[in-house]
């Protein structure tokens, strides 16, 4: 890449910009990448929380372990389903609300704050209210799917391992749609009014103004989009926490749950490390372009 | 844009559709807080009842004279605080290097801060665990509130550097031309102009930190739990108390709800920028 600094002489040495950044980088240092460090050696160990004393280096142990469980292929199926609908339908569902919200009519900027909602609440409340809407005995969604006679009898949707999972997947839709609308939005509303003007007298139809102009224009937001929630859901884990703790069974486990639950309830801190560490590494690609791209932004 | 369409074809393709997109992401919000002030006879009602037949606020007085919800609130709002002050204070300089010194290594700090932010939570979160019981942290507000700081700094620093460099860089050196020192200019010239942008990231990690329920977990125990570790625990202990659970939860969410809707339009302008350049 050839920047403006590229071709002028090179920066003298100053100090005062890495003044500025000591601060940032001391927090950084402390509370990221020291941490990171950590746990990259404590996957290479067999590091179990109430052994502080007996912790034998093990190599890749850790990792050869992992490629035999069962447990670890279950999750990551899980996670590259789960991935692929909560994103796709968050998409879906956001760029449609970006369309509407891109017209005029009057009550745009109420509609437009209402949807936003969702996006605000913590992870603790989705897993709470959709809990509570899940609700066999009072649920309210058994009551309207009764009502409009979509099913039978009233269905335990979070225990059972077939709805739990999607039930779940609805969940996430909710609370992350919001972010694809107002994102996409912004990126509609730069489309200059004349491209469509040029397409009406040419005698475009609405589908071809949004195939040939529309989307293309918005494509370059849309990819960002997507490969930042990519990264958010492939990581998030905790409304499946708080909402079925991975159950029933081992039905919604998903690899980082998978990774903090062998931490936080097994006190396996190594193999959790190698996990998590999988984990990172399986989403590499995805930070690696991201990051590629967002990066075009520092040479301005 | 003309729209040539009659008012039936736009309300059959603008306002119902989004009427039902609106209903679907208000609906559950709107749903908790309609339970928490219902009666427990009017929540426990088969078929549902949608419109109680009394309204009550016994659930509110419930939570905050029986359970310890109340001085979750103020740990929250301390942490929320907290990791709003740490993470400005410290990405405001960071910003401001970052947008107006050009400096050997730019560009991979930068990266680095951006990267760090797409961490999964795992991989930092038990060593963490680790690192502050042997400091003595765990149960502390500085050890949350540092927690906080993993995803607050570099979130900072990028929505600061952002705002930062649509500032004119001729408002600095106009200024180093009166004889104004690095401190003055950014304490004189930046801060004033950078405010609302400074605002609305302070809001979004408060926000965050408010939300942030993983970190709070893990760190905190007995003296410092927060609101939504609090909130968590009482899905487990009042299992059934529906009303309850929800008037906790209307108490978590309205505030960090009418934050969010304030900063709402600049919050997406400055997230955004990078991706929505024409």
């Amino acid at each position: 890449m050839t920047t403006a600094s590229d071709t002028e002489p090179a920066p003298p040495l100053v100090l005062t910009p890495y003044l500025f950044l000591l601060p940032a980088m001391l927090v950084t240092l402390a509370v990221v990448l020291w941490p990171v460090a950590e746990t990259v050696w404590m996957s290479l160990h067999n590091f179990i929380l109430f052994k502080p004393r007996n912790v034998p280096f093990i190599g890749l142990g850790n990792f050869w372990r992992l490629l035999h469980d069962e447990v670890f292929w279950l999750s990551l199926g899980h996670s590259l389903v789960w991935i692929s609908l909560v994103v796709g339908l968050q998409f879906l569902l956001g760029l449609a609300t970006a369309l509407l919200l891109n017209q005029s009519f009057w009550w745009r900027s109420l509609a437009r704050s209402l949807v936003i909602i969702p996006w605000a609440l913590p992870s603790v409340i989705i897993g709470l209210t959709w809990t509570w809407m899940y609700d066999y005995n009072v649920g309210v969604l058994n009551d309207v799917f009764l009502r409009f006679g979509l099913i039978d009898k009233p269905v335990a949707w979070l225990a059972q391992p077939n709805s739990a999972f999607f039930s779940i997947v609805v969940a996430l839709i909710w609370q992350g749609f919001p972010f694809f609308a107002v994102t996409i939005l912004a990126g509609l509303q730069t489309i200059s009014a004349e491209l469509y003007e040029a397409a009406d007298i040419d005698g475009a139809t609405r589908f071809q103004r949004l195939r040939f102009i529309t989307l293309p224009a918005i494509a370059d937001v849309i990819a960002t989009a997507l490969l930042l929630r990519t990264i958010w859901v492939a990581n998030s884990l905790d409304v499946i926490l708080v909402m079925t703790g991975g159950g029933p069974g081992y039905s919604t486990y998903t690899l980082p749950l998978y990774a903090f639950l062998k931490a936080y309830s097994g006190m396996e801190f190594g193999y959790g490390s190698a996990l998590a560490i999988m984990l990172t590494l399986l989403l590499l690609l995805v930070v690696f372009i991201y990051v590629r791209r967002a990066a075009r932004e520092l040479d301005q | 844009m003309m729209d040539r369409r009659s008012p039936l074809q736009r309300l059959f393709e603008l306002h119902l559709p989004l009427l039902v997109i609106v209903l679907f992401a208000l609906g559950p919000y709107v749903w908790m807080m309609m339970t928490s002030i219902k009666t427990n006879t009017d929540i426990g009602a088969w078929p549902v009842r949608y419109w109680p037949q009394a309204f009550t606020s016994e659930h509110y007085h419930a939570l905050l004279e029986r359970t310890s919800f109340g001085g979750n609130l103020v740990n929250s709002f301390i942490i929320a605080t907290g990791a709003c002050m740490l993470g400005l204070s410290v990405s405001l300089p960071a910003a401001y290097a970052f947008s107006r010194y050009r400096f050997r290594g730019r560009r991979l700090l930068m990266t680095q801060f951006l990267v760090i932010n797409m961490f999964p939570i795992v991989l930092i979160i038990i060593p963490l665990f680790v690192l502050m019981r042997n400091i003595g942290l765990l149960d502390t507000f500085i050890g949350i509130i540092l927690g906080h700081s993993t995803f607050a700094v570099p979130f900072s620093i990028w929505m600061l550097t952002s705002y930062m460099n649509a500032i004119p860089k001729d408002l600095d050196e106009a200024a180093r031309i009166d004889g104004a020192t690095t401190l003055e200019v950014l304490r004189l010239i930046i801060l004033p102009v950078i405010m609302p942008g400074l605002v609305t990231t302070g809001i979004y990690i408060f926000v965050t930190s408010w939300n942030e329920y993983l970190f709070a977990m893990m760190l905190s125990g007995q003296n410092v739990r927060t609101v939504t570790v609090a909130l968590q625990l009482f899905i487990g202990e009042f299992s059934v108390q529906w009303g309850l659970l929800t008037a906790a939860g209307t108490l978590i969410a309205l505030p960090v709800t009418l934050l969010f809707l304030l900063v709402q339009k600049r919050l997406v302008s400055g997230l955004t920028s990078g991706a929505v350049k024409s």
